[in-house]
């Protein structure tokens, strides 16, 4: 569509100003259609998110406790954060252990479950899918976990456990330091299976059959190898996507922990960055020192997101 | 389309299939405990439901818990149809517009060239990973600025401008559409606003299907929390609470009401996933 337009003259060489301006207008009017389409959610990406993001990285330098103008403090809050904050490293500790187990986990989960559901026959694809979904869709599911893993004797799994004579007394899962941060990763993981897994399925559908049927030919053998050649290579967007997934919800959990053992948790066991970090914006109004905590995350989760992406160009190789 | 049935592949194991269905089969069980569970609380008399030791599974299932909601329903100083109104006008026109601004803006971010593309898609990808929570008083504030407190737009609005559903198209747009396809298109003179809604928008429909799951879910839960504070704006999810704030009395209706918000978003997915939506849009192209 762009064939016969030319440039206008002396674009590469020492362009003045108003030359450099020519050039722009040019830019703009020759791919007027894509900054068209662009427009409308440019605008609300821009409002809604940009322009939020990039204030919260300016309060990260002020105090600012949500009623007085914030006033700047420059390096103070992430100074505070290594040197005087003792509650935070134990944060930080806790979410790398959790992110590192239930990111990799959960992606893993989500690729193998749809994998195989899509092998099924749609009826049995559709309701499979639906069961595996369930826990994300009922907002409030870890319900359940919690009345199993009640800690008087009447709680599902210390009852059973009692019954079979395999402990004296009832144990209190979500209150002892030694079970908190098992359970509350089996629950996550339980509830993993969410936006990632539905984009997989829908990945999965949508890979033409044909490359299955050239493979074949070409001499793939058995399902693992169609895999690893075949189908991950094409799905390698799906699987970025879902690596982004799987890096925000790990190193972002906070609703479900809070839910299972408490806010705060005993001893700070399954304390994590993002609970500290609704500690200070909304139980202690430190908006600066929350966004400060916000920005270190982000750059964590940024650094794991560049390492994840080389890892996931090397597929089919 | 190309999802019919699999034709059986040549890779394929009768040993390898039985693990699998194995596998499959005992992760189904342990991942519908919230299903069965919720339902079998809400058939629950309220003898049973504070039963002790608690049980799974209801004994006498009773219809009392829906019979006593609808009761407060009807007893509600707004009509409860109102809420329910509310709801439906936020997730449709959040869900639409979501859809609509992102999947175009996404078929521009990956089929497109232009300068700043790639700051763009940088960007994208960068706010995916910023801690919503300490953005929502920047956010408050666009919004108050905006007058759109205490109107649903407050809700609608933000949701059309989410970067997940635009990640989510824009990958599946690079992964599914073919650039020679609509290079052919361009050649014969299709205008680009009819290669994005006649060509692009039926080859990635099972992405946009899945956006509408996702999205719908999201919105469907919403209480309109920090923006909406009039009633006549508020929303299904929020008069239920109300409703259920009743506390340990009212512990029979908040079992019902749970299974009640949780089954709408399943009748969309099993909507969604029907051979229904399966031939809806496909038949320009087929």
């Amino acid at each position: 569509m762009s064939a016969v337009v030319t440039r206008p003259t002396g674009v590469r060489t020492k362009s003045t100003l108003k030359e450099r301006w020519a050039n722009f207008v040019f830019e703009v009017k020759k791919n007027k259609i894509s900054y068209l389409f662009l427009a409308p959610f440019m605008t609300l990406f821009f409002v809604f998110t940009v322009l939020p993001v990039l204030l919260s990285i300016v309060l990260s330098f002020t105090y600012f406790n949500m009623l007085e103008w914030p006033t700047w403090i420059g390096w103070t809050n992430y100074v505070r954060l290594f040197l005087a904050d003792d509650i935070f490293l134990i944060a930080v500790q806790n979410t790398l252990v959790f992110a590192a187990i239930t990111g990799p986990a959960s992606y893993m989960l989500c690729l193998l479950f749809a994998w195989f559901i899509n092998e099924l026959q749609p009826k049995l694809r559709a309701f499979l899918t639906l069961l595996f979904y369930a826990p994300s869709i009922s907002a409030n599911a870890y319900m359940v976990w919690q009345i199993m893993f009640s800690g008087d004797s009447v709680g599902y799994i210390n009852g059973q456990l009692l019954y079979w004579g395999i402990i004296e007394r009832p144990i209190q899962w979500l209150v002892d330091p030694t079970y908190m941060m098992t359970i509350v990763i089996i629950v996550v993981l339980w509830m993993s299976l969410g936006t990632s897994f539905l984009v997989f399925i829908a990945g999965l559908q949508g890979i033409d059959n044909s490359l299955y049927e050239a493979a074949a030919i070409d001499g793939i053998r058995n399902r693992w190898q169609e895999l690893w050649f075949v189908t991950l290579p094409v799905m390698r967007p799906y699987m970025m996507f879902g690596a982004i997934m799987a890096i925000t919800q790990s190193f972002t959990a906070a609703g479900q922990i809070t839910a299972l053992t408490g806010f705060p948790p005993t001893d700070y066991a399954t304390w994590t960055v993002m609970q500290h970090l609704q500690d200070y914006g909304f139980t202690r109004y430190e908006m600066g020192y929350a966004s400060a905590i916000a920005f270190l995350l982000f750059a964590t989760m940024v650094i794991t997101q560049k390492i994840v992406q080389r890892l996931l160009q090397r597929i089919g190789q | 389309m190309k999802i019919q049935l699999r034709k059986k592949r040549l890779s394929r194991s009768a040993g390898g299939d039985f693990v699998i269905f194995l596998f499959l089969a005992a992760g189904a069980a342990f991942m519908s405990l919230p299903l069965v569970y919720s339902i079998s609380q809400a058939f629950k008399p309220l003898n049973e439901l504070f039963l002790f030791p608690p049980q799974f599974f209801v004994r006498n299932p009773t219809l009392d818990n829906f019979n006593d909601l609808l009761v407060l329903m009807g007893q509600s100083w707004v009509p409860i149809s109102r809420y329910f109104f509310n709801s439906i006008f936020i997730v449709v026109f959040g869900m639409l517009g979501n859809v609509i601004f992102a999947s175009i803006a996404a078929y521009t971010l990956s089929k497109h060239k232009f300068p700043g593309k790639k700051l763009v898609n940088e960007m994208i990808v960068l706010s995916l990973m910023f801690a919503p929570a300490v953005v929502s008083i920047p956010q408050y504030l666009v919004i108050s600025w905006g007058k759109m407190i205490n109107t649903p737009w407050a809700v609608i609005v933000p949701a059309w401008g989410s970067t997940l559903g635009l990640y989510l198209m824009r990958n599946f747009i690079e992964a599914m559409v073919d650039d020679s396809l609509l290079e052919s298109a361009r050649i014969d003179g299709a205008s680009e606003l009819r290669i994005y809604w006649q060509i692009v928008m039926p080859i990635v429909k099972p992405a946009w299907l899945t956006l509408i799951i996702l999205v719908f879910q999201s919105l469907w839960a919403t209480t309109g929390g920090m923006f909406i504070y009039a009633e006549q704006w508020k929303t299904l999810p929020y008069a239920l609470n109300q409703i259920i704030a009743g506390g340990i009395a009212r512990a029979g209706v908040a079992a019902a009401v749970t299974l009640v918000m949780m089954s709408v978003p399943i009748i969309v997915f099993v909507f969604n996933q029907s051979k229904i939506v399966e031939t809806m849009g496909t038949s320009g192209l087929d």
